[in-house]
């Protein structure tokens, strides 16, 4: 813990030295939303003040460096998660279009009547939803592999559950509501064994641990730029180049044509295919300088802090009495999702708000996960590189001074 | 500790959080409807005796955060004996005072339904302490269907 850089790290993100109710913020929503370091904000600062037009369109000067910091950007993620071409990053909003995507176009080219999808019972509701419509329009069945007490997925039951019947199996490499980290690597050797694609939420994962979609073997990886230190409105859908070649386009439009007449249309190649209109420059460009910024620290350093970080915070709150962790295995990245007796989780993230504390309270998008546990919601924090023992120490403080004005 | 929040987390909201009244199944009851926060998951049954358009028992089961308990223990306390219309009448009130719509409070028409008045100050929260009215305002019309904030 003690090489880790987390003061010259929490010096290059302004927000962090915000006063929320006249106190030190405490920022422990990451899983939520992650704060930008200066070094993207200049960067979406530069586009626009120096080379904003634009991309794969003019002549010009301006449009040209557009096109090649946008393309560059592309690159940064293609090496960031160890990708074999640039051809297969497809830039989209976030992990929920990318899922919405893939549901639309593979789903509805591969996917028919009585056959199955398979996820888990920790999926946010973004991985959910779109196969719930997908098995409306098609027939298909939605089948969900069940999880333990402890908030980890009953592995010989997902098993159990792939079958001919599984057109596609679809969970989360790390659950936003729990932390708990699916042993992926077990989960796509089984599916591969009976040919089945896997696609990985990794919207959650990606910002807590180095991720290599080839080793992994993954035929769709997808995650969101806010949640990577980049801009909101922005996310990566990876698939393997031949899947994606064969599947049709998602939306219609500029960019992702080659030759239009009004007989007929020939779609632009990879990945341009999958990207119709004006892209989001600016914040691809940003994506990138934040794939810049955490390459320079390292994935493998940042994951071994925040699980420092997650081991303290962790023993800290077995010590509160009436706290109970939800999600208490060790397979987890950097989060704590909490109930404290006879206090709702709001009447929680209200008072530590006072104290400028700012942690999620709710259902976190994953309402059946809360149904599971029979809670109506829970307390999070969430944890990232920034984040100090310090200010776990505030956190605990701050629930044990809470506990005693409930009384 | 915790002195900004003196005006939200009043002692009589602690009080009926930790003991809400009227706390029980009515199996008599005239009226039963649902209402449902799902930002909050706050979940509460309200069931109404009524005499005529008099509502003549109020008791309600549930969970939820401490507003939204003490709102809705001081409802079913407070609507007992009133006519339809006049609860009617107290929940536009409520909903001014809670919603920030009235400076005034109406101290007397209000009575102690304004210890809830700090919400005014936490948009998030407003839903907490409002959640009780609207699911009486559905009983009161005799709506079957669930009740959600959303």
């Amino acid at each position: 813990m003690t090489d880790f850089p987390v003061e010259k790290i929490r010096a290059d993100f302004p927000i962090l030295q915000e006063k929320i109710r006249n106190k030190p913020l405490v920022y422990l929503d990451n899983a939520a939303s992650c704060q930008k370091p200066q070094q993207v904000i200049d960067s979406i600062v530069h586009c626009y003040s120096h080379e904003y037009a634009n991309v794969h369109r003019g002549v010009h000067t301006l449009s040209v460096r557009a096109t090649d910091r946008y393309e560059g950007a592309r690159e940064k993620v293609q090496h960031f998660i160890n990708a074999q071409s640039t051809k297969e990053i497809i830039f989209v909003r976030g992990a929920t279009e990318a899922i919405n995507l893939i549901a639309q176009t593979f789903g509805k080219a591969n996917i028919n009547a009585g056959d199955e999808i398979l996820i888990t019972a920790m999926e946010h509701h973004s991985n959910i939803v779109p196969w719930q419509m997908l098995c409306e329009q098609t027939g298909a069945v939605l089948k969900v592999a069940p999880i333990d007490l402890q908030g980890e997925l009953i592995y010989a039951e997902f098993e159990a559950l792939l079958s001919e019947k599984t057109k596609l199996v679809s969970v989360v490499h790390m659950s936003n509501a729990l932390g708990t980290v699916n042993p992926v690597e077990k989960i796509i050797a089984a599916a591969k064994a009976k040919n089945i694609p896997v696609l990985l939420d990794g919207a959650q994962a990606i910002p807590h641990m180095s991720v290599d979609v080839q080793a992994l073997d993954c035929d769709f990886y997808v995650f969101s730029g806010h949640k990577l230190y980049a801009p909101s409105g922005i996310g990566v859908l990876y698939g393997k180049q031949a899947l994606l070649e064969a599947m049709p386009p998602y939306q219609g439009g500029g960019d992702m044509i080659r030759k239009v007449t009004f007989e007929e249309t020939e779609y632009n190649s990879l990945p341009y295919k999958f990207e119709a209109g004006t892209p989001n420059i600016a914040d691809v460009i940003g994506l990138g300088a934040a794939i810049d910024y955490l390459t320079e620290i390292g994935m493998d350093n940042i994951a071994a802090y925040e699980a420092e970080l997650l081991a303290y915070a962790t023993a800290s709150a077995n010590k509160i009495q009436g706290l109970r962790i939800i999600g208490d295995n060790n397979h987890k990245g950097a989060i704590l999702s909490f109930v404290l007796d006879k206090i709702h989780p709001h009447d929680i993230g209200t008072m530590l708000d006072s104290l400028g504390i700012a942690i999620r309270a709710g259902h976190h998008c994953a309402m059946p996960v809360m149904d599971f546990f029979e809670v109506p919601a829970t307390a999070r924090a969430s944890f990232a590189m920034y984040n100090t023992k310090e200010e776990i120490d505030v956190l605990m403080a701050g629930i044990e001074d809470l506990i005693k004005i409930f009384g | 500790m915790f002195e900004d929040l003196r005006d939200l987390y009043q002692e009589v909201i602690f009080d009926h959080n930790r003991n809400p009244r009227n706390f029980h199944v009515m199996d008599e009851a005239d009226r039963k409807v649902e209402g449902f926060n799902p930002l909050c998951g706050d979940r509460l049954t309200l069931f109404l005796k009524m005499d005529g358009d008099t509502i003549v028992d109020a008791s309600f089961q549930g969970s939820g955060c401490a507003i939204s308990t003490a709102s809705v223990s001081l409802m079913t306390d407070i609507v007992k004996g009133k006519t339809e219309a006049e609860a009617e009448d107290l929940f536009t009130q409520f909903h001014e005072m809670t919603t920030g719509k009235e400076e005034e409070i109406n101290l007397e028409a209000i009575g102690k339904l304004a210890v809830l008045a700090g919400v005014r100050e936490y948009p998030a929260r407003v839903k907490c302490a409002t959640l009780a009215w609207h699911t009486l305002d559905a009983a009161l019309k005799n709506e079957q269907e669930a009740i959600s904030t959303e």
